[in-house]
Protein backbone atom coordinates (compact mmCIF):
# COMPACT_ATOMS: atom_id res chain seq x y z
CA UNK A 1 0.00 0.00 0.00
CA UNK A 2 1.39 3.30 -1.12
CA UNK A 3 0.66 5.46 2.10
CA UNK A 4 2.13 8.66 0.18
CA UNK A 5 -1.05 8.86 -2.14
CA UNK A 6 -3.31 8.49 1.21
CA UNK A 7 -1.65 11.56 2.68
CA UNK A 8 -2.09 13.56 -0.44
CA UNK A 9 -5.72 13.48 -0.38
CA UNK A 10 -5.35 14.41 3.32
CA UNK A 11 -7.05 11.80 4.79
CA UNK A 12 -6.64 11.54 8.57
CA UNK A 13 -5.49 8.38 10.46
CA UNK A 14 -7.13 7.32 13.63
CA UNK A 15 -6.07 4.61 15.67
CA UNK A 16 -8.41 1.13 15.34
CA UNK A 17 -7.33 -2.18 17.18
CA UNK A 18 -8.50 -5.73 14.89
CA UNK A 19 -8.50 -8.75 17.41
CA UNK A 20 -6.04 -6.38 20.16
CA UNK A 21 -3.50 -5.41 17.78
CA UNK A 22 -3.34 -1.89 17.31
CA UNK A 23 -3.75 -0.12 13.92
CA UNK A 24 -3.53 3.55 11.98
CA UNK A 25 -5.95 3.80 9.35
CA UNK A 26 -7.60 6.18 7.19
CA UNK A 27 -10.81 7.22 9.43
CA UNK A 28 -13.52 7.12 5.83
CA UNK A 29 -12.91 3.73 5.49
CA UNK A 30 -15.19 1.02 6.37
CA UNK A 31 -14.37 -1.52 8.91
CA UNK A 32 -13.64 -3.85 6.08
CA UNK A 33 -11.56 -1.75 3.63
CA UNK A 34 -9.65 -0.97 7.16
CA UNK A 35 -8.83 -4.58 7.90
CA UNK A 36 -7.40 -4.80 4.44
CA UNK A 37 -5.64 -1.39 4.50
CA UNK A 38 -4.11 -3.21 7.76
CA UNK A 39 -2.58 -6.07 5.75
CA UNK A 40 -5.67 -8.77 6.27
CA UNK A 41 -6.46 -10.51 3.35
CA UNK A 42 -10.89 -11.67 3.67
CA UNK A 43 -10.83 -15.77 2.90
CA UNK A 44 -14.22 -15.86 4.99
CA UNK A 45 -16.12 -13.53 6.81
CA UNK A 46 -16.64 -11.04 2.95
CA UNK A 47 -19.23 -11.63 0.38
CA UNK A 48 -21.54 -8.92 -1.71
CA UNK A 49 -19.42 -6.05 0.14
CA UNK A 50 -22.98 -4.38 -0.41
CA UNK A 51 -24.65 -4.78 3.20
CA UNK A 52 -26.76 -7.42 1.88
CA UNK A 53 -25.33 -11.16 2.01
CA UNK A 54 -24.66 -11.03 5.96
CA UNK A 55 -20.81 -12.63 5.66
CA UNK A 56 -18.94 -9.99 7.30
CA UNK A 57 -21.31 -9.41 10.92
CA UNK A 58 -18.93 -7.41 12.91
CA UNK A 59 -18.85 -6.84 16.67
CA UNK A 60 -16.83 -4.10 18.11
CA UNK A 61 -16.63 -1.92 21.35
CA UNK A 62 -15.93 1.78 21.52
CA UNK A 63 -12.95 3.19 24.55
CA UNK A 64 -14.73 4.00 27.79
CA UNK A 65 -18.10 2.30 26.73
CA UNK A 66 -19.38 -0.76 28.27
CA UNK A 67 -21.93 -1.64 25.61
CA UNK A 68 -21.42 -4.22 22.58
CA UNK A 69 -21.63 -2.87 19.20
CA UNK A 70 -22.24 -4.10 15.34
CA UNK A 71 -22.37 -3.98 12.13
CA UNK A 72 -21.50 -4.96 8.67
CA UNK A 73 -17.90 -4.42 8.39
CA UNK A 74 -18.72 -3.56 4.59
CA UNK A 75 -21.42 -0.48 6.09
CA UNK A 76 -19.79 0.39 9.59
CA UNK A 77 -17.05 2.99 9.06
CA UNK A 78 -14.38 2.83 11.67
CA UNK A 79 -14.23 5.22 14.37
CA UNK A 80 -11.28 6.06 16.43
CA UNK A 81 -10.36 3.42 19.45
CA UNK A 82 -12.64 0.86 17.84
CA UNK A 83 -11.77 -3.02 19.58
CA UNK A 84 -13.48 -5.08 16.37
CA UNK A 85 -13.32 -8.75 15.73
CA UNK A 86 -15.30 -10.23 13.10
CA UNK A 87 -17.50 -12.99 13.27
CA UNK A 88 -17.28 -15.17 9.74
CA UNK A 89 -19.08 -18.41 11.08
CA UNK A 90 -21.38 -18.52 14.58
CA UNK A 91 -22.61 -22.56 14.97
CA UNK A 92 -26.29 -22.98 14.59
CA UNK A 93 -27.42 -25.91 14.05
CA UNK A 94 -30.57 -25.86 11.25
CA UNK A 95 -32.92 -28.57 11.39
CA UNK A 96 -33.56 -30.96 8.75
CA UNK A 97 -37.21 -31.42 7.34
CA UNK A 98 -38.82 -32.57 3.92
CA UNK A 99 -40.70 -29.04 3.12
CA UNK A 100 -43.10 -30.62 0.87
CA UNK A 101 -44.81 -32.85 3.96
CA UNK A 102 -43.86 -29.92 6.04
CA UNK A 103 -47.75 -28.90 7.58
CA UNK A 104 -47.57 -25.40 8.24
CA UNK A 105 -48.80 -25.45 11.57
CA UNK A 106 -46.96 -23.62 14.70
CA UNK A 107 -46.89 -27.22 15.97
CA UNK A 108 -44.40 -28.08 13.48
CA UNK A 109 -42.38 -25.30 14.19
CA UNK A 110 -42.56 -26.76 17.59
CA UNK A 111 -41.05 -29.65 17.27
CA UNK A 112 -38.26 -28.88 14.64
CA UNK A 113 -37.00 -25.87 17.13
CA UNK A 114 -37.96 -26.91 20.42
CA UNK A 115 -35.66 -24.43 21.84
CA UNK A 116 -37.60 -21.51 20.94
CA UNK A 117 -39.62 -21.66 24.43
CA UNK A 118 -36.26 -21.22 25.99
CA UNK A 119 -36.58 -17.38 25.41
CA UNK A 120 -36.41 -14.99 28.39
CA UNK A 121 -37.55 -12.05 26.38
CA UNK A 122 -34.08 -10.24 27.40
CA UNK A 123 -34.11 -8.61 23.70
CA UNK A 124 -30.11 -9.36 23.35
CA UNK A 125 -31.25 -10.85 19.78
CA UNK A 126 -33.11 -7.51 19.00
CA UNK A 127 -30.29 -4.74 19.99
CA UNK A 128 -27.62 -6.91 18.16
CA UNK A 129 -28.96 -7.44 14.89
CA UNK A 130 -26.79 -4.75 12.24
CA UNK A 131 -30.58 -4.98 10.13
CA UNK A 132 -32.76 -3.63 13.06
CA UNK A 133 -34.94 -6.95 12.91
CA UNK A 134 -36.93 -6.75 15.48
CA UNK A 135 -35.68 -10.56 16.27
CA UNK A 136 -37.32 -11.09 19.94
CA UNK A 137 -40.33 -10.08 18.69
CA UNK A 138 -40.42 -12.48 16.06
CA UNK A 139 -39.36 -15.14 18.78
CA UNK A 140 -42.58 -14.19 20.26
CA UNK A 141 -44.81 -14.19 17.66
CA UNK A 142 -43.87 -17.75 16.94
CA UNK A 143 -44.51 -18.60 20.57
CA UNK A 144 -48.03 -17.72 19.87
CA UNK A 145 -48.03 -19.27 17.15
CA UNK A 146 -48.31 -16.07 14.56
CA UNK A 147 -46.27 -17.90 11.32
CA UNK A 148 -47.25 -15.07 9.43
CA UNK A 149 -46.04 -12.25 11.98
CA UNK A 150 -42.91 -14.07 12.21
CA UNK A 151 -42.41 -14.16 8.82
CA UNK A 152 -43.04 -10.31 7.92
CA UNK A 153 -40.86 -9.31 11.20
CA UNK A 154 -38.01 -11.16 10.28
CA UNK A 155 -38.00 -10.43 6.31
CA UNK A 156 -35.35 -8.33 6.52
CA UNK A 157 -32.71 -10.85 7.94
CA UNK A 158 -29.73 -11.60 6.26
CA UNK A 159 -29.09 -14.45 8.40
CA UNK A 160 -25.43 -13.25 9.63
CA UNK A 161 -26.16 -15.52 12.84
CA UNK A 162 -25.19 -12.39 15.49
CA UNK A 163 -28.67 -12.94 16.62
CA UNK A 164 -27.94 -16.82 17.86
CA UNK A 165 -24.44 -16.10 19.14
CA UNK A 166 -26.09 -13.53 22.20
CA UNK A 167 -29.22 -16.23 22.59
CA UNK A 168 -29.50 -17.03 26.42
CA UNK A 169 -32.10 -19.37 25.40
CA UNK A 170 -29.27 -20.73 23.03
CA UNK A 171 -31.14 -20.89 20.32
CA UNK A 172 -30.32 -20.03 16.64
CA UNK A 173 -33.40 -17.54 16.05
CA UNK A 174 -32.56 -16.93 12.47
CA UNK A 175 -33.08 -20.62 11.23
CA UNK A 176 -36.53 -20.43 13.32
CA UNK A 177 -37.12 -17.59 11.07
CA UNK A 178 -36.35 -18.46 7.74
CA UNK A 179 -38.76 -21.97 8.08
CA UNK A 180 -41.12 -19.74 9.32
CA UNK A 181 -40.92 -17.33 6.23
CA UNK A 182 -40.54 -20.42 4.32
CA UNK A 183 -43.85 -21.79 5.41
CA UNK A 184 -45.90 -18.40 5.23
CA UNK A 185 -44.09 -17.50 1.41
CA UNK A 186 -44.72 -21.26 0.78
CA UNK A 187 -47.99 -22.71 2.13
CA UNK A 188 -50.02 -19.92 4.00
CA UNK A 189 -49.88 -16.59 1.95
CA UNK A 190 -52.60 -16.26 -0.83
CA UNK A 191 -51.18 -17.49 -4.35
CA UNK A 192 -50.75 -14.90 -6.72
CA UNK A 193 -53.98 -15.89 -9.15
CA UNK A 194 -52.46 -14.15 -12.65
CA UNK A 195 -48.93 -15.96 -12.18
CA UNK A 196 -50.73 -18.70 -12.01
CA UNK A 197 -53.10 -18.57 -14.91
CA UNK A 198 -49.85 -16.94 -16.99
CA UNK A 199 -47.94 -20.28 -16.29
CA UNK A 200 -51.14 -22.35 -17.31
CA UNK A 201 -50.83 -20.04 -20.55
CA UNK A 202 -47.78 -21.29 -21.34
CA UNK A 203 -47.86 -24.99 -20.53
CA UNK A 204 -50.45 -24.72 -22.80
CA UNK A 205 -48.59 -23.77 -25.69
CA UNK A 206 -50.85 -20.42 -25.99
CA UNK A 207 -46.98 -18.50 -26.92
CA UNK A 208 -45.69 -21.39 -28.92
CA UNK A 209 -46.43 -19.86 -32.04
CA UNK A 210 -45.29 -16.39 -30.96
CA UNK A 211 -41.81 -18.20 -29.77
CA UNK A 212 -41.23 -20.34 -32.95
CA UNK A 213 -41.99 -16.81 -35.41
CA UNK A 214 -39.32 -14.88 -33.05
CA UNK A 215 -36.62 -17.58 -33.63
CA UNK A 216 -36.87 -17.22 -37.62
CA UNK A 217 -35.99 -13.55 -36.88
CA UNK A 218 -32.56 -11.80 -37.74
CA UNK A 219 -30.18 -9.89 -35.51
CA UNK A 220 -31.81 -6.49 -36.86
CA UNK A 221 -35.63 -7.46 -36.43
CA UNK A 222 -34.95 -8.69 -33.27
CA UNK A 223 -33.28 -5.71 -31.84
CA UNK A 224 -36.11 -3.45 -33.63
CA UNK A 225 -38.76 -5.93 -31.57
CA UNK A 226 -36.87 -4.99 -28.46
CA UNK A 227 -36.04 -1.31 -28.54
CA UNK A 228 -39.70 -1.01 -29.61
CA UNK A 229 -41.27 -2.81 -27.10
CA UNK A 230 -44.04 -1.04 -25.12
CA UNK A 231 -42.92 -0.42 -21.34
CA UNK A 232 -44.53 0.24 -18.29
CA UNK A 233 -43.00 3.94 -17.44
CA UNK A 234 -41.49 3.83 -14.04
CA UNK A 235 -44.14 5.79 -11.99
CA UNK A 236 -47.56 4.38 -13.83
CA UNK A 237 -50.65 4.59 -12.20
CA UNK A 238 -52.40 1.57 -10.43
CA UNK A 239 -54.62 0.94 -13.51
CA UNK A 240 -51.91 1.31 -16.36
CA UNK A 241 -51.96 -1.71 -18.88
CA UNK A 242 -50.38 -1.62 -22.58
CA UNK A 243 -51.86 -0.66 -25.48
CA UNK A 244 -51.45 -3.51 -27.45
CA UNK A 245 -51.91 -6.91 -25.73
CA UNK A 246 -50.61 -8.89 -28.76
CA UNK A 247 -48.79 -12.02 -27.55
CA UNK A 248 -50.64 -11.87 -24.10
CA UNK A 249 -53.55 -14.92 -23.97
CA UNK B 1 -59.10 3.54 34.21
CA UNK B 2 -57.66 2.51 30.57
CA UNK B 3 -57.49 -1.33 30.00
CA UNK B 4 -54.58 -2.95 28.22
CA UNK B 5 -55.80 -7.02 27.53
CA UNK B 6 -52.80 -8.91 27.97
CA UNK B 7 -53.82 -12.27 25.28
CA UNK B 8 -50.81 -14.79 26.46
CA UNK B 9 -49.52 -16.88 23.91
CA UNK B 10 -51.43 -20.48 24.46
CA UNK B 11 -55.18 -17.66 24.12
CA UNK B 12 -53.45 -17.44 20.22
CA UNK B 13 -53.55 -20.89 20.06
CA UNK B 14 -54.90 -24.16 21.30
CA UNK B 15 -57.09 -21.85 23.86
CA UNK B 16 -58.85 -19.83 21.08
CA UNK B 17 -61.62 -21.03 23.18
CA UNK B 18 -60.89 -19.22 26.31
CA UNK B 19 -60.31 -15.91 24.91
CA UNK B 20 -63.00 -15.36 21.48
CA UNK B 21 -65.85 -15.09 23.64
CA UNK B 22 -64.20 -12.92 26.59
CA UNK B 23 -63.59 -10.03 24.14
CA UNK B 24 -67.33 -10.53 22.55
CA UNK B 25 -68.70 -10.15 26.18
CA UNK B 26 -66.32 -6.86 26.77
CA UNK B 27 -68.11 -5.05 24.02
CA UNK B 28 -71.58 -6.47 25.32
CA UNK B 29 -71.26 -5.49 28.37
CA UNK B 30 -69.94 -1.61 27.17
CA UNK B 31 -66.09 -2.14 28.89
CA UNK B 32 -63.29 -0.29 26.75
CA UNK B 33 -60.39 -1.62 26.36
CA UNK B 34 -57.58 -2.49 23.64
CA UNK B 35 -55.47 -5.39 22.95
CA UNK B 36 -51.86 -4.74 23.50
CA UNK B 37 -50.20 -4.04 20.13
CA UNK B 38 -46.99 -5.73 20.66
CA UNK B 39 -46.20 -8.17 23.88
CA UNK B 40 -43.94 -11.02 24.74
CA UNK B 41 -44.73 -14.28 26.60
CA UNK B 42 -45.75 -13.58 30.00
CA UNK B 43 -42.93 -15.45 31.39
CA UNK B 44 -44.76 -18.04 32.01
CA UNK B 45 -43.93 -18.80 35.70
CA UNK B 46 -42.89 -16.60 38.39
CA UNK B 47 -39.46 -17.34 39.70
CA UNK B 48 -39.01 -17.80 43.06
CA UNK B 49 -35.32 -17.56 43.02
CA UNK B 50 -33.97 -14.40 44.74
CA UNK B 51 -31.28 -13.26 42.49
CA UNK B 52 -33.03 -14.72 39.11
CA UNK B 53 -34.08 -11.18 37.79
CA UNK B 54 -33.88 -12.32 34.08
CA UNK B 55 -37.13 -14.42 34.38
CA UNK B 56 -38.33 -11.04 35.60
CA UNK B 57 -37.64 -9.45 32.70
CA UNK B 58 -40.51 -10.77 30.32
CA UNK B 59 -43.31 -10.09 32.43
CA UNK B 60 -42.30 -6.24 33.57
CA UNK B 61 -41.34 -5.81 29.57
CA UNK B 62 -45.15 -6.31 29.28
CA UNK B 63 -45.70 -3.53 31.84
CA UNK B 64 -43.58 -1.09 29.97
CA UNK B 65 -45.59 -2.14 26.84
CA UNK B 66 -48.89 -1.08 28.21
CA UNK B 67 -47.42 1.79 29.53
CA UNK B 68 -46.07 2.65 26.16
CA UNK B 69 -49.58 2.56 24.75
CA UNK B 70 -50.94 4.64 27.66
CA UNK B 71 -52.72 2.43 29.44
CA UNK B 72 -52.69 2.03 33.77
CA UNK B 73 -54.37 -1.27 34.06
CA UNK B 74 -53.61 -4.72 31.87
CA UNK B 75 -56.44 -7.63 32.25
CA UNK B 76 -55.48 -11.27 31.07
CA UNK B 77 -57.71 -13.86 31.03
CA UNK B 78 -55.29 -17.12 31.42
CA UNK B 79 -55.02 -17.39 35.00
CA UNK B 80 -51.34 -18.49 34.99
CA UNK B 81 -50.45 -15.38 32.77
CA UNK B 82 -52.22 -13.49 35.76
CA UNK B 83 -50.36 -14.93 37.96
CA UNK B 84 -46.78 -14.22 36.57
CA UNK B 85 -47.29 -10.66 35.26
CA UNK B 86 -49.08 -9.38 39.00
CA UNK B 87 -46.69 -11.08 41.01
CA UNK B 88 -43.56 -9.93 38.69
CA UNK B 89 -45.74 -6.21 39.31
CA UNK B 90 -45.88 -7.08 43.21
CA UNK B 91 -41.96 -7.97 43.23
CA UNK B 92 -40.76 -4.40 41.55
CA UNK B 93 -42.88 -2.28 42.87
CA UNK B 94 -42.06 -3.69 46.63
CA UNK B 95 -38.44 -3.27 45.29
CA UNK B 96 -37.05 -0.21 44.00
CA UNK B 97 -33.34 -1.27 43.47
CA UNK B 98 -34.79 -4.36 41.70
CA UNK B 99 -36.93 -2.49 39.61
CA UNK B 100 -33.77 -0.20 38.68
CA UNK B 101 -32.13 -3.03 38.08
CA UNK B 102 -34.65 -4.36 35.60
CA UNK B 103 -34.66 -0.62 34.23
CA UNK B 104 -30.82 -0.29 33.41
CA UNK B 105 -31.10 -4.07 31.76
CA UNK B 106 -33.85 -2.91 29.06
CA UNK B 107 -31.87 0.04 28.38
CA UNK B 108 -33.75 -0.34 24.80
CA UNK B 109 -37.04 0.52 26.82
CA UNK B 110 -38.57 3.63 28.42
CA UNK B 111 -38.17 2.62 32.34
CA UNK B 112 -41.10 1.16 34.08
CA UNK B 113 -42.50 3.22 36.41
CA UNK B 114 -44.47 0.59 38.50
CA UNK B 115 -47.69 2.49 37.43
CA UNK B 116 -49.83 -0.27 36.02
CA UNK B 117 -52.64 -2.43 37.49
CA UNK B 118 -52.43 -6.03 36.72
CA UNK B 119 -55.81 -7.40 37.31
CA UNK B 120 -58.10 -10.92 35.77
CA UNK B 121 -61.05 -11.02 33.86
CA UNK B 122 -63.32 -11.88 36.91
CA UNK B 123 -62.05 -9.06 38.82
CA UNK B 124 -62.57 -6.58 35.91
CA UNK B 125 -66.32 -8.29 35.81
CA UNK B 126 -66.81 -8.09 39.76
CA UNK B 127 -65.34 -5.13 40.21
CA UNK B 128 -66.10 -2.65 37.44
CA UNK B 129 -69.11 -4.12 35.45
CA UNK B 130 -70.62 -5.89 38.86
CA UNK B 131 -72.55 -9.46 38.93
CA UNK B 132 -75.95 -7.87 38.48
CA UNK B 133 -74.94 -5.75 35.23
CA UNK B 134 -73.59 -8.92 34.01
CA UNK B 135 -76.87 -10.86 35.06
CA UNK B 136 -78.91 -8.28 32.80
CA UNK B 137 -77.10 -8.86 29.95
CA UNK B 138 -77.70 -12.90 30.23
CA UNK B 139 -80.12 -13.94 27.64
CA UNK B 140 -79.68 -17.37 28.06
CA UNK B 141 -79.85 -18.63 31.82
CA UNK B 142 -77.74 -21.55 32.40
CA UNK B 143 -80.41 -23.17 34.68
CA UNK B 144 -80.02 -26.37 36.28
CA UNK B 145 -76.30 -26.43 34.94
CA UNK B 146 -73.98 -27.76 37.92
CA UNK B 147 -70.89 -26.79 37.67
CA UNK B 148 -67.73 -27.37 40.07
CA UNK B 149 -66.03 -24.21 39.51
CA UNK B 150 -61.94 -24.75 39.75
CA UNK B 151 -59.93 -21.84 40.74
CA UNK B 152 -56.38 -23.91 40.82
CA UNK B 153 -53.67 -22.40 42.09
CA UNK B 154 -52.68 -19.44 40.29
CA UNK B 155 -55.89 -17.25 40.94
CA UNK B 156 -55.44 -17.10 44.25
CA UNK B 157 -51.76 -18.09 45.68
CA UNK B 158 -49.71 -16.75 46.84
CA UNK B 159 -52.76 -14.06 49.02
CA UNK B 160 -51.25 -10.78 47.63
CA UNK B 161 -52.54 -11.27 44.15
CA UNK B 162 -55.61 -13.49 45.21
CA UNK B 163 -58.61 -12.69 42.77
CA UNK B 164 -60.33 -13.45 45.91
CA UNK B 165 -58.83 -12.42 49.26
CA UNK B 166 -61.98 -12.24 50.79
CA UNK B 167 -62.96 -15.65 49.75
CA UNK B 168 -66.23 -14.58 48.48
CA UNK B 169 -66.03 -16.95 45.76
CA UNK B 170 -65.61 -14.69 42.79
CA UNK B 171 -65.99 -17.92 40.21
CA UNK B 172 -69.31 -19.21 42.04
CA UNK B 173 -70.59 -15.57 42.08
CA UNK B 174 -69.86 -15.26 38.32
CA UNK B 175 -71.49 -18.77 37.62
CA UNK B 176 -74.36 -17.65 39.62
CA UNK B 177 -75.19 -14.37 37.57
CA UNK B 178 -75.47 -17.10 34.30
CA UNK B 179 -77.81 -18.45 36.16
CA UNK B 180 -75.69 -21.91 36.92
CA UNK B 181 -75.50 -23.39 40.17
CA UNK B 182 -71.96 -23.98 41.33
CA UNK B 183 -71.65 -27.28 43.68
CA UNK B 184 -69.62 -27.21 46.85
CA UNK B 185 -66.47 -28.48 45.62
CA UNK B 186 -63.79 -29.35 47.92
CA UNK B 187 -60.72 -29.71 45.34
CA UNK B 188 -61.66 -25.99 44.03
CA UNK B 189 -58.31 -25.13 45.03
CA UNK B 190 -56.23 -27.60 44.82
CA UNK B 191 -53.30 -28.23 42.34
CA UNK B 192 -54.10 -29.49 38.54
CA UNK B 193 -50.74 -31.46 38.76
CA UNK B 194 -49.54 -28.61 36.76
CA UNK B 195 -45.95 -28.86 34.86
CA UNK B 196 -45.36 -32.15 37.06
CA UNK B 197 -47.97 -33.90 34.13
CA UNK B 198 -45.30 -33.79 31.87
CA UNK B 199 -42.01 -34.39 34.32
CA UNK B 200 -43.66 -36.43 36.56
CA UNK B 201 -46.45 -37.73 35.29
CA UNK B 202 -47.71 -39.58 38.17
CA UNK B 203 -47.76 -37.63 40.67
CA UNK B 204 -49.46 -35.15 38.41
CA UNK B 205 -52.13 -37.83 37.17
CA UNK B 206 -52.52 -38.22 41.07
CA UNK B 207 -53.39 -34.74 42.05
CA UNK B 208 -55.67 -34.52 38.80
CA UNK B 209 -57.62 -37.40 40.03
CA UNK B 210 -57.97 -35.80 42.99
CA UNK B 211 -59.73 -33.04 41.17
CA UNK B 212 -61.44 -35.10 39.33
CA UNK B 213 -62.77 -37.56 41.84
CA UNK B 214 -63.59 -34.45 44.15
CA UNK B 215 -65.97 -33.23 41.02
CA UNK B 216 -67.82 -36.35 40.73
CA UNK B 217 -68.52 -36.71 44.78
CA UNK B 218 -70.00 -32.82 44.19
CA UNK B 219 -72.23 -34.48 41.52
CA UNK B 220 -71.20 -31.89 39.35
CA UNK B 221 -72.18 -31.88 35.35
CA UNK B 222 -69.37 -29.96 34.06
CA UNK B 223 -65.90 -28.59 35.82
CA UNK B 224 -65.04 -25.44 34.82
CA UNK B 225 -61.87 -24.00 34.70
CA UNK B 226 -59.90 -20.47 33.45
CA UNK B 227 -56.58 -21.66 32.66
CA UNK B 228 -55.04 -23.27 29.59
CA UNK B 229 -52.93 -25.32 31.58
CA UNK B 230 -55.71 -26.75 34.11
CA UNK B 231 -57.14 -27.61 31.02
CA UNK B 232 -54.56 -29.85 29.66
CA UNK B 233 -54.35 -31.41 32.52
CA UNK B 234 -57.77 -32.33 33.16
CA UNK B 235 -59.08 -31.95 30.03
CA UNK B 236 -57.29 -32.93 27.54
CA UNK B 237 -55.32 -35.68 29.42
CA UNK B 238 -58.86 -36.69 31.60
CA UNK B 239 -59.15 -40.53 29.98
CA UNK B 240 -55.92 -41.22 31.15
CA UNK B 241 -56.43 -39.95 34.53
CA UNK B 242 -59.85 -41.80 34.88
CA UNK B 243 -58.59 -44.78 33.73
CA UNK B 244 -55.84 -45.18 36.21
CA UNK B 245 -58.54 -44.02 39.47
CA UNK B 246 -60.53 -45.97 40.95
CA UNK B 247 -64.31 -45.23 40.64
CA UNK B 248 -63.57 -42.07 38.48
CA UNK B 249 -66.41 -40.78 36.18
CA UNK B 250 -65.59 -38.27 33.11
CA UNK B 251 -66.66 -35.35 34.13
CA UNK B 252 -67.07 -32.56 30.67
CA UNK B 253 -64.95 -29.35 31.23
CA UNK B 254 -65.79 -26.08 30.02
CA UNK B 255 -63.91 -22.67 30.06
CA UNK B 256 -65.40 -20.12 32.43
CA UNK B 257 -65.68 -17.92 29.19
CA UNK B 258 -67.05 -20.72 27.24
CA UNK B 259 -70.26 -20.52 29.61
CA UNK B 260 -70.07 -16.64 29.47
CA UNK B 261 -70.45 -16.51 25.77
CA UNK B 262 -73.41 -19.10 25.86
CA UNK B 263 -75.26 -17.22 28.41
CA UNK B 264 -74.65 -14.44 26.41
CA UNK B 265 -76.03 -15.40 23.46
CA UNK B 266 -73.09 -14.88 21.59
CA UNK B 267 -72.02 -16.30 18.11
CA UNK B 268 -71.17 -19.88 18.81
CA UNK B 269 -67.91 -19.18 16.88
CA UNK B 270 -66.66 -17.09 19.62
CA UNK B 271 -67.06 -19.83 22.22
CA UNK B 272 -65.72 -22.53 20.30
CA UNK B 273 -67.06 -25.61 21.38
CA UNK B 274 -65.78 -27.65 18.29
CA UNK B 275 -62.05 -27.06 21.14
CA UNK B 276 -64.22 -28.50 23.64
CA UNK B 277 -64.28 -32.50 24.34
CA UNK B 278 -67.06 -33.85 22.99
CA UNK B 279 -68.81 -34.95 26.24
CA UNK B 280 -68.96 -31.12 27.00
CA UNK B 281 -70.79 -30.26 23.74
CA UNK B 282 -73.04 -33.36 24.02
CA UNK B 283 -74.20 -32.10 27.88
CA UNK B 284 -74.94 -28.16 26.22
CA UNK B 285 -76.96 -29.73 23.75
CA UNK B 286 -78.81 -32.41 26.29
CA UNK B 287 -79.32 -29.02 28.18
CA UNK B 288 -80.53 -27.17 25.07
CA UNK B 289 -77.95 -24.45 25.97
CA UNK B 290 -76.69 -25.09 22.29
CA UNK B 291 -78.43 -26.05 18.95
CA UNK B 292 -76.76 -29.65 18.01
CA UNK B 293 -76.48 -28.06 14.68
CA UNK B 294 -73.83 -25.02 15.90
CA UNK B 295 -71.50 -27.86 17.41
Amino acid sequence: MDTATVTEVETKTIPIFVMGKKYEVPDTLTIMKALEYAGYQYIRGCGCRGGICGACATVYRKAGDYKIYTGLACQTVVEPEMYLAQIPFYPANRASYDFETLDATPESIFKLYPELFRCVACNACTKVCPMDVEVMDYVSALKRGDIKAAAELSFDCIQCGLCASRCMGEMAQYHIAQLARRLYGGKLAPKAEHLRKMCDDIEAGTFDNAMAEVKTLGEDEMKKIYTEREMEPAMSEEGWTPASSAGLA
Amino acid sequence: MKIAYYPGCTMKTRAASLELAALEALNVLGVDFTELQRWNCCGAVFSLAEDDLIHHVAPVRNLVRAQQEGCDTVVTICSQCYNTLARANLLVRGDSEKLDTINRFMDEEPDYDGGIEVIHYLTLLRDHVGWDALKSKVVRPLDGLKVAPFYGCTLLRPDEVSIDPLKEGVLEDFLRALGAEPVPFAAATECCGYYQMLAHPEEGMQRAAKVIGSANQAGADALVLSCPLCEYNLGTRQSEVVAMGEQLEPVPTLYFTQLLGIALGLEPDLYRLDLAGPAARDLLVEKNFVAAATV
